[in-house]
């Protein structure tokens, strides 16, 4: 290293040395030895850098949700399906503002006639009325509440009954778990909407209310054989066998390291039942087993009241049905990253 | 206890003393009638306060189940445990469940293979160490921490305190073993069974291990059984080891005796096929011939038969015991065998010391 041409290049402080080096001297051998010093900086960089993976980085530590969260944000699938879950929400919290008009109001019920029974788009009615006369886009945003209100509560109902049983059968085994599940197995054993039309049709009013429990009670036996199968998966874990060579207690077993451990494919299916509870949702009212006061707009109701005018207005049916299919394949889109991202097998 | 009835056959070791733990013809079966397949068969041995320990023996040849069955962690349907494992006078094989889990980790404790998967790895390192110390000392939250915090320091893991926040994937292969040791030990047990600790490590990791076990080990007294199926693990830690071949004990003697004058052919074996530093380049390994499938039932003879290469007649058709051996190679050794090996099969062999290293 005579040439005084490549000597910054040594020093760190220079950040971009092979062309200061190459530009700089317009002499070939000049040029050569830039390219030498540069290589000696990269050489001494990479050193400096394995350096540094040896020692222990300051970090604070993750814990798994939030090394999942980490993975997630760069997932554009999640990101989609996390838009889409979002917007509905919002839209569902703020839906009385965000609505033109009021639902209830029968503003265009003149334009409906026997001749012409669904009024078509005019300025400030963007879809239209109903056969009611009612504005379409505010019946469908104010809908989104019902919706959402069903998704969420008939899936954590499931839940909740999933977990107790799950735990019960996957944590106690033996005679409980073959209880446990026999019960399950006739529960699933009968097809899940056929179940959910005999639950919501063995109230005498429907309402909102029995579309929920109907749903949640369909959704148990999946969530209970789903933790269940994964109890059973981790009684057998080595981190189990370590724990009972310690002498752990059982509670402390199943609470601490079987349940959070097997938690992961219930909160996955969790995302994936609030898809179907909507759409299940809908088909209840659908067939009329929902609210029967339809003041109250809900997207499967007004899919069930387009069936009437679908062949000459398919549009009023079209609007609900693709409310429902967005939010599904929102929730869906989410809890399948959700899964990919909590999988400690695809995990570093 | 009714170790005396069964003595006779087996001489105790060295040690003089009450052993610690006292295992007698130990035998595990696994499923019933025709299909029953018995794993352990009449395996005895000793071990005295602070001492060490090894079974020995390839994969399938029982040296886990024995184990988990001295730790009562076998799964109990389709099992059947027989024989007296008493540990301090009391036979733990007669305990109640709940019995044995409070001796679980207070009293016996147990190291696994695989340090990664033996970590629950969704709770924080600090919590599960600080779990066998609520559970065994009725320690607070607080105070078993700041106790989990010294332990890891003592394995050796730097800057422990950030270290009980962390999670299992965050910490490497080595890291890992060292916070179980940590677990294994937080009660001071009397007993340590470690199964195959290294095994899952790369080598100098192997040797971090050990010296730290061996260190830990000395210093608190404990009393170690060492399980592996790597010879140099033996020579560098276990005092008395033992060599099981289809579950049974087919030799034991002392370290430096095994090593100098294995008698066993089995035992022969395995010692010559281990690589040297002395032998010339490019020399093939000498293997055991055959596999495990290939053992015939000791009931008709000696099970390592088919694979022997000092086979006589009578090995197919008498089962060999297992006693006393010659009486010059000193009182503790015993050995199964009709026609054991008179002279090493390591002629060129390097010392013991060399081949533990």
């Amino acid at each position: 290293m005579t040439n005084p041409g490549p000597a910054p290049d040594l020093t760190p402080g220079v950040p971009t040395p092979s062309t200061t080096g190459a530009t700089t001297d317009p002499t070939p051998d000049a040029r050569r030895h830039g390219a030498l010093g540069a290589l000696a900086d990269r050489k001494k960089k990479r050193i400096d850098a394995l350096a540094e993976a040896g020692t222990i980085s300051s970090e604070e530590g993750v814990s798994l949700w939030q090394s999942a969260w980490r993975r997630l944000r760069r997932d554009p699938v999640f990101l989609i399906g996390a838009v889409i879950v979002l917007l509905f929400v919002l839209v569902a919290i703020l839906a009385p503002w965000l609505a033109p008009h009021d639902p209830r109001a029968r503003d265009l019920i003149g334009q409906v006639t026997p001749a012409t029974p669904i009024p078509e788009p005019q300025p400030g009615y963007p879809l239209g009325g109903d056969n009611a006369g009612r504005d379409m886009l505010s019946r469908l945003i104010v809908g989104s509440r019902q919706t959402l209100i069903v998704g969420v509560l008939a899936t954590l109902g499931g839940l909740a009954g999933g977990l107790v049983l799950g735990t019960l059968a996957g944590g106690i085994s033996g005679w409980v778990d073959t209880i446990v599940m026999r019960i399950v197995d006739v529960m699933l054993s009968i097809p899940s909407l056929l179940m959910a039309f005999s639950i919501a049709a063995l109230f005498a009013r429907p309402s909102q209310w029995t579309v929920i429990l109907a749903i949640a009670i369909i959704q148990i036996p999946i969530f209970a054989r789903l933790l269940r199968g994964s109890m059973m998966a981790q009684r057998h874990s080595d981190h189990v066998l370590a724990a009972r060579a310690l002498g752990v207690r059982r509670p402390a077993i199943v609470f601490r390291h079987m349940l959070p451990n097997s938690l992961g494919p219930v909160i996955v299916q969790g995302t994936l039942v609030l898809a179907v509870s909507i759409i299940d949702a809908a088909a209840l009212s659908f067939l009329g087993l929902g609210n029967p006061d339809d003041s109250i707009p809900e997207w499967g109701q007004m899919l069930g009241k387009a069936q009437t005018f679908f062949n000459t207005y398919p549009h009023i049916a079209v609007y609900p049905a693709l409310c429902i299919i967005v939010v599904a394949l929102g929730f869906t889109l989410m809890g399948e990253s959700l899964r990919e991202a909590l999988d400690p097998k695809s995990r570093r | 206890m009714t170790t005396q009835a069964s003595t006779t056959a087996y001489p105790s070791g060295a040690g003089g003393g009450e052993p610690l733990l006292s295992v007698r013809d130990l035998t595990v079966t696994f499923g019933r009638g025709g299909r029953a397949f018995t794993a352990v068969d009449h395996v005895s041995f000793d071990v005295q306060p602070g001492q060490t320990v090894g079974l020995v023996g390839e994969s399938g040849c029982g040296k886990s189940v024995t184990s988990l069955a001295i730790m009562q962690l076998l799964p109990s349907r389709g099992n059947t445990v027989s024989g007296t494992v008493s540990f301090a006078g009391e036979d733990l094989l007669s305990l109640s469940d709940a019995q044995m889990r409070d001796r679980r980790g207070r009293d016996l404790a147990m190291i696994f293979q695989d340090p990664l998967s033996s970590l629950n790895p969704v709770v924080p390192l600090g919590t599960q160490v600080a779990e066998v110390l609520q559970r065994h000392k009725g320690m607070k939250n607080a105070p078993a921490q700041k106790r989990a915090a010294e332990l890891l320091d003592k394995v050796g893991i730097p800057d422990p305190t950030r270290r009980l926040k962390e999670y299992p994937h965050q910490l490497s292969g080595g890291m890992r073993q060292r916070a179980l040791i940590a677990m294994a030990l937080a009660c001071e047990p009397r007993l340590l069974i470690a199964d195959e600790p290294t095994t899952a490590l790369d080598v100098t990791i192997q040797a971090q291990i050990l010296a730290l076990l061996k260190e830990l080990v000395q210093d608190s007294g404990t009393a170690l059984i060492m399980i592996t199926h790597d010879l140099g693990v033996v020579a560098g830690l276990c005092d008395e080891v033992n060599v099981l071949y289809g579950g049974r004990i087919v030799e034991r003697a002392g370290r430096h005796d095994l090593f100098a004058r294995p008698r066993h052919p089995y035992t022969g074996g395995l010692l010559a096929s281990i690589p040297r530093l002395t032998e010339e380049r490019g020399r093939r390994l000498t293997p055991v011939p055959g596999s495990v499938a290939d053992n015939i039932p000791w009931d008709h003879g000696c099970a390592f038969a088919p694979r022997c290469a000092s086979e006589i007649g009578v090995c197919r058709e008498r089962t060999p015991e297992l006693v006393p051996d010659r009486p010059e190679l000193g009182a503790d050794r015993l050995l199964r065998c009709h026609n054991p090996l008179e002279s090493n099969p390591l002629d060129d062999a390097p010392t013991t010391e060399e081949s533990g290293a």
